[in-house]
């Protein structure tokens, strides 16, 4: 059994792509301005209904909508002393966590009224590059360049205790993400490969359970499908891997030994970035993946509908040329599943895209 | 024939909340557009906002100590919004050479700040010049770091005092 993809399969997909370029279009609605220098990330709130987003310019704004219009309703300032590298809304929608080059994670809610900082996680030697809530919202996971991801409890009121020091990378943490319903983290490295964590319910241990190891260099970020059985990965190799997990009990003789599962690389989408791929965002409503890219470009993909489980093809759906004028930093799919798009960019902008099959 | 349909394409495109941007701004300026006369020209232009860089030591330039050279910058294909991407060879006087990473980064910052459009930058040591070319070559191309580098005050003041202009 393999689970490469066949040289078949590659000649299919490179038919088809011969002939159904473009048929997802991505139109702008709004470019959202406000921020001082590179905007790093943008959060969509669970809702779908207020965007925030982080940058260089150290602050952290608040979007939504007016009207037929997105403005800043609100920004934080003083939380952090460097560069805000993520900004991420816990499943609630309650609180906001903000990792910063200045080595701490903020957390901010608005029970008092108005949104404040109550809570610090310190404990990262240096720059915290991502941080990530869990689906119940009861873990967080942090990472940096200190090479370790460090996973939270939220232990009660503006009460965070550091459950895991997880220091299975040799590099760099870039970014953190954890499985669309359990309690499975997966983190990616400046040192080309993508880890695996749980909790070990026998001695409540964190540890690392699987390593993916393909890319020829930094994985910049990751997502997870809808059912968090697969995992799409981007790297500064310019290529955008696709990885299935086999549980013990697979039909396809993947050789599990003594784990629970392992992941393989079943697609590598290469040829079409020509820079650094710098965020994938997966959506779990529609299936489209898309792509922040070093040479300004949004990339949609879609999986053909012939595609084989393990050996699946994807379709360049739309290539956004000047999407923006700089780099993409981050692309987020709107959780409501309504193909609205969200990107920043080095270039100072937000932008707000609707995508249309 | 190609100019014909180039142009009807581009008035295709339909996005009425793009702003006026300044002409410069405009990526698909061909190299003439954005003031060059040719590959050259621009290569020249590189090498003209990188031969003052100060070395981090020594009281010469990196010109003088031949660590950046004319050859060693390339004009390479734009990528498909037309934006030039340039790749710069230096050349450490020591294959050893604990600074290395500052000339990079020196290097990047003195071409971000002095061009007037935008470039995309791949910084390399010459091959075979440094003993660990391979982890500085992936350090000062990782933005992120870069970024990070320049927000520490004491890189910040090392970079400052390389790349700044003679009185």
């Amino acid at each position: 059994m393999t689970v490469k993809t066949s040289r078949g399969a590659l000649w299919r997909s490179f038919r088809r792509n011969q002939f159904k370029t473009e048929m997802v279009n991505l139109e702008l609605s709004q470019i959202l301005t406000g921020h001082k220098g590179i905007v790093w990330n943008v959060s969509w709130h669970p809702q779908g209904n207020v965007i925030a987003s982080c940058g260089e310019d150290k602050t952290i704004k608040l979007w939504s909508k007016e009207g037929v219009q997105w403005t800043i309703k609100t920004v934080l300032v003083d939380g952090h002393q460097r560069t805000i590298r993520e900004v991420a809304w816990s499943p609630c929608g309650n609180f906001l966590a903000s990792a910063s080059f200045d080595a701490t994670t903020a957390i901010w809610d608005k029970k008092s009224g108005q949104f404040e900082c109550n809570a610090t996680l310190e404990g990262h030697e240096n720059e915290v590059k991502s941080v990530a809530w869990s689906p119940s919202g009861q873990l967080l996971a942090t990472c940096g360049r200190d090479k370790s991801v460090w996973v939270w409890e939220v232990a009660g009121d503006d009460e965070y205790e550091c459950e895991a020091v997880l220091n299975a990378h040799n590099q760099d943490v870039k970014k953190v993400a954890w499985h669309p319903s359990l309690d499975v983290l997966a983190s990616a490295s400046y040192d080309n490969t993508v880890k695996m964590y749980k909790e070990d319910s026998a001695d409540n241990d964190w540890t690392c359970v699987a390593t993916l190891q393909s890319h020829d260099s930094t994985v910049w970020s990751l997502a997870f499908d809808n059912t968090g059985e697969r995992l799409a990965t981007c790297s500064d190799d310019k290529t955008v891997k696709i990885w299935k997990e086999y549980k013990s009990d697979n039909q396809e003789g993947v050789i599990v030994n003594d784990k629970e599962s392992v992941w393989k690389c079943v697609c590598t989408l290469s040829g079409y970035h020509t820079r650094s791929v710098y965020d994938i965002a997966w959506c779990h409503k529609t299936g489209l993946i898309a792509t922040a890219c070093g040479d300004d470009i949004i990339r949609i993909f879609k999986e053909s509908e012939d595609s084989d489980l393990n050996a699946p093809t994807f379709d360049l759906m739309c290539t956004k040329l000047n999407a923006h004028t700089q780099d993409v930093n981050c692309v987020k799919w709107n959780p409501l599943g309504n193909q609205e798009l969200l990107s920043c960019s080095d270039d100072g902008e937000i932008r707000l895209w609707k995508c249309s099959e | 024939m190609i100019s014909f349909f180039s142009k009807l394409s581009l008035n295709k495109q339909n996005s009425p909340l793009e702003h006026a941007k300044p002409a410069y701004m405009d990526k698909s300026a061909t190299l003439q557009e954005l003031g060059y006369k040719d590959e050259n020209d621009l290569k020249e232009t590189i090498y003209d906002f990188l031969r003052t860089i100060r070395d981090p030591e020594k009281p010469s330039t990196l010109e003088d100590l031949k660590v950046i050279y004319e050859e060693g910058i390339f004009v390479n294909e734009p990528t498909a919004d037309k934006v030039p991407v340039i790749r710069v060879e230096y050349n450490p006087t020591v294959p050893h050479c604990s600074l290395a990473t500052l000339i990079g980064l020196c290097i990047r910052i003195k071409i971000q700040r002095s061009i007037h459009h935008p470039v995309k930058l791949d910084i390399y040591i010459k091959k075979g010049a440094h003993t660990t070319e391979d982890e500085i070559n992936k350090q000062i191309n990782d933005k992120e770091r870069i970024a990070a580098a320049m927000e520490n005050p004491n890189l910040r003041n090392l970079v400052e005092n390389c790349i700044a202009e003679e009185e």
